[in-house]
């Protein structure tokens, strides 16, 4: 009964969340006088209606799953990783590159090249802040916050100076052999969606993460040195090593989001192509209380969110879009919290009533 | 709880309410409409993206033509965008504004055979074929350019006139080139100061940096700046307003963002090419895989010289500045671009 109350509660939760923000989000539509109906109708059959909305959704959220993950492992290790922007930039320049200057390779040692690259290039810029946080005691936000700007200026060198073609905001193709096959060479009805298969390598590393955060002993580690780093340390557990492996394993995964837009859908690296998702892995984590298992569905909703906003971009402005986004985050967080503590209160009457009986 | 059931019911409420109003609604009939995808910046840059859009409410109030839009962010939206309007069954021309969109109105342009296409300032390679579907719609920025230059380098009594540009492409790079080839022109003694923004997008959208290169340069004795740098440009202005300097505005007449400052503007009619090609496909006499080129001889780019501006320009300069122009039209003069 108790389970059932629960999976009630945890399934009733977003829903209401959803209609809330929907309806909060009609009287702005209301108000700019369009037809909150008209836009709902639009945002869920282009975005759930067909396998191409799907697709697109899919690919969405594809990075958003790998900063997701950046940024929780980094939060069940107490450590705030603002820095999945910057990661994610330096490792899709990398996969770019490699994907390049290695054109001769065979695709069989290509390909894991160019995801070692991807992984290594943001790693380098996890292991940074890694590094300053265990032997000085430098707060990480600010110092992963610091390498972001870091990462996006040396870009922009380098792809305006260095590596680039004439005429565009981007760096030369990578070769055939390092792309990641599309999904509609699988699935015809995905045609013209940039869903890849680097989606499934996201999923993959989903499920490695919950393994090693929940049946491993160094997870185990990771996870009370989050809890409480003091009582970590007393147990003998090397807290400062587990601050430099989370980060730079948090910096690797968000250098794997690059995968997404380089190996699978342009074959280049673009400035400015990663639209914030980077930050938008904050919330992904966030939202999804840290799961790495909740971060991919997560992901997907968010996914929905911004192709969705894409889309109803013909009838209402980009702005409300923008609105109508956070409006469904905010509410989805703050009901969350609102049904944990009714949660509780529920548990409090039921060992009450149990004591009493 | 008695939350809830009150967000509930205020919100039941409401779909009701929708419902309602969507009964009332009539089927409108089907016509053709105009799809418009913009370049990062988007709508409100006071230069490229609204005159972009005055073309669209131009076509609207004469030819009658409805249109969308859509503003996409960075990365894989452009596309997406395109197609979207490309799939809506009533839309019959779809326009990308800006280079960026090269790689995606192509492959679009090429996925929707059926449907027109546009693209202003694509970047255009003769190696590559453009899909007979699609129209390059190109401006001679360097010509205008010219003109500014020489009227600057005419004007100057420093002998020192600047250029600021927004983000370092080779587009912008053909305003630099046509602006100091046409202040060499006029005047073999006049330097050049030479700025830029930055090497992204951003580059067009950030008036502080613009404001700061120009005090830079006319604190080095150049009286007159010309800018090409969207939103960034403001920033020159405010400069030129505050040490009672002159800048020149780019791309649609700027005269009214600091009146009595703005010597001229370099005018790139966007809005101009984007109503031809509307009503091109309208009159059915759209003929795309080529580029369609707006120089000086046709007006495409010019310079401003009317009620506003004649007081700082006198006669016999303005007669110069003409001459100029007859000059490059005729071809006795030509305009390097890089």
């Amino acid at each position: 009964m108790q389970t059932l109350t629960k999976l009630g509660y945890n399934i009733a939760g977003p829903v209401l969340a959803l209609i809330i923000s929907f309806a909060i989000g009609g009287i702005f539509i209301a108000i700019i006088g369009k037809d909150p109906l008209a836009v709902y109708s639009q945002f869920f059959s282009d975005t759930l209606g067909n396998a191409y909305g799907i697709g697109q959704v899919l690919f969405k959220a594809t990075p958003l799953i790998f900063t997701g993950l950046a940024s929780a492992i980094c939060f069940r290790a107490g450590l705030f990783n603002i820095g999945a922007e910057g990661q994610l930039i330096i490792g899709a320049f990398c996969i770019a590159f490699v994907g390049n200057v290695f054109g001769i390779l065979p695709a069989i040692f290509l390909l894991p090249l160019c995801i070692l690259a991807g992984f290594i290039g943001g790693a380098c810029w996890g292991i940074i802040p890694g590094l300053l946080k265990a032997t000085f005691g430098a707060h990480e936000v600010i110092n992963t916050i610091m390498m972001n700007f870091i990462a996006a200026a040396l870009v922009n060198y380098f792809v305006s100076n260095v590596f680039f073609v004439p005429a565009t905001v981007h760096t030369p193709d990578i070769v055939p052999a390092a792309h990641l096959s599309r999904l509609d060479f699988f699935f015809e009805s995905f045609h013209g969606a940039p869903v890849n298969l680097s989606l499934f390598i996201a999923i993959g590393a989903a499920l490695l993460l919950h393994v090693y955060l929940w049946k491993t002993s160094l997870g185990y580690e990771l996870r009370a040195t989050g809890l409480n780093l003091n009582a970590a340390r007393y147990a003998g557990i090397h807290v400062e090593r587990h601050m430099i492996g989370t980060l730079t394993l948090g910096g690797g995964l968000a250098g794997l989001a690059g995968m997404n837009f380089v190996m699978g859908y342009k074959h280049y690296f673009e400035l400015g192509f990663s639209e914030g998702a980077g930050f938008i892995g904050i919330a992904v984590a966030l939202l999804a209380r840290n799961n790495p298992i909740g971060i991919v569905l997560t992901s997907i909703f968010f996914g929905i969110l911004q192709y969705g906003s894409l889309t109803i971009n013909t009838i209402v402005p980009k702005e409300l879009a923008n609105i109508l986004q956070a409006i469904v985050i905010l509410c989805i967080i703050v009901l969350s919290k609102v049904i944990d503590r009714h949660m509780v209160r529920l548990q409090k009457q039921s060992v009450a009533a149990e004591v009493h009986a | 709880m008695r939350l809830f059931t009150l967000l509930l019911t205020i919100t039941l409420i409401l779909f009701l309410v929708g419902c309602a109003r969507k009964a009332d609604q009539q089927e409108q009939p089907t016509k053709m409409k105009v799809g418009l995808v913009f370049d990062v910046g988007g709508r409100g840059d006071k230069s490229f993206n609204d005159a972009a859009y005055r073309g669209l409410e131009k076509a609207k109030k004469e030819l009658g033509m409805d249109f969308e839009y859509i503003e996409p962010g960075p990365g894989a939206d452009r596309e997406a965008a395109l197609r979207q309007l490309a799939n809506h069954k009533d839309i019959a021309l779809i326009f990308g504004i800006g280079f960026i969109f090269t790689d995606d109105i192509t492959t679009i342009a090429r996925e929707f055979p059926s449907k027109k296409f546009a693209c202003v300032d694509y970047t255009y390679d003769s190696t590559r074929p453009l899909p007979p579907n699609l129209v390059a719609l190109l401006f001679r920025e360097e010509e205008g350019s010219f003109l500014v230059g020489t009227l600057a380098a005419l004007l100057t009594k420093t002998n020192v006139i600047g250029f600021i540009g927004g983000m370092q492409s080779p587009l912008i790079k053909k305003f630099e080139a046509g602006y100091i080839a046409g202040a060499r022109y006029a005047n073999p003694k006049c330097e050049v100061l030479v700025g830029y923004a930055g090497t992204t997008g951003e580059a067009f959208k950030n008036p502080g940096k613009g404001k700061e290169l120009a005090l830079g340069q006319y604190t080095r004795g150049a009286d007159i700046i010309y800018h090409a740098s969207g939103v960034t440009g403001l920033g020159v202005f405010e400069a030129a307003r505050e040490l009672k300097k002159l800048a020149i505005g780019v791309d649609s007449d700027q005269y009214h963002e600091a009146p009595g400052n703005i010597l001229t503007s370099m005018t790139k009619i966007v809005d101009t090419a984007v109503f031809q090609s509307i009503k091109a496909a309208k009159e059915s006499t759209f003929v795309g895989g080529r580029a369609m080129i707006f120089d000086l001889k046709s007006n495409g780019v010019d310079y401003v010289y009317d009620q506003n501006n004649k007081s700082l320009i006198p006669d016999d300069v303005h007669t110069k500045v003409e001459e100029t122009r007859r000059k490059i039209v005729s071809g006795e003069i030509t305009v390097p671009y890089q």
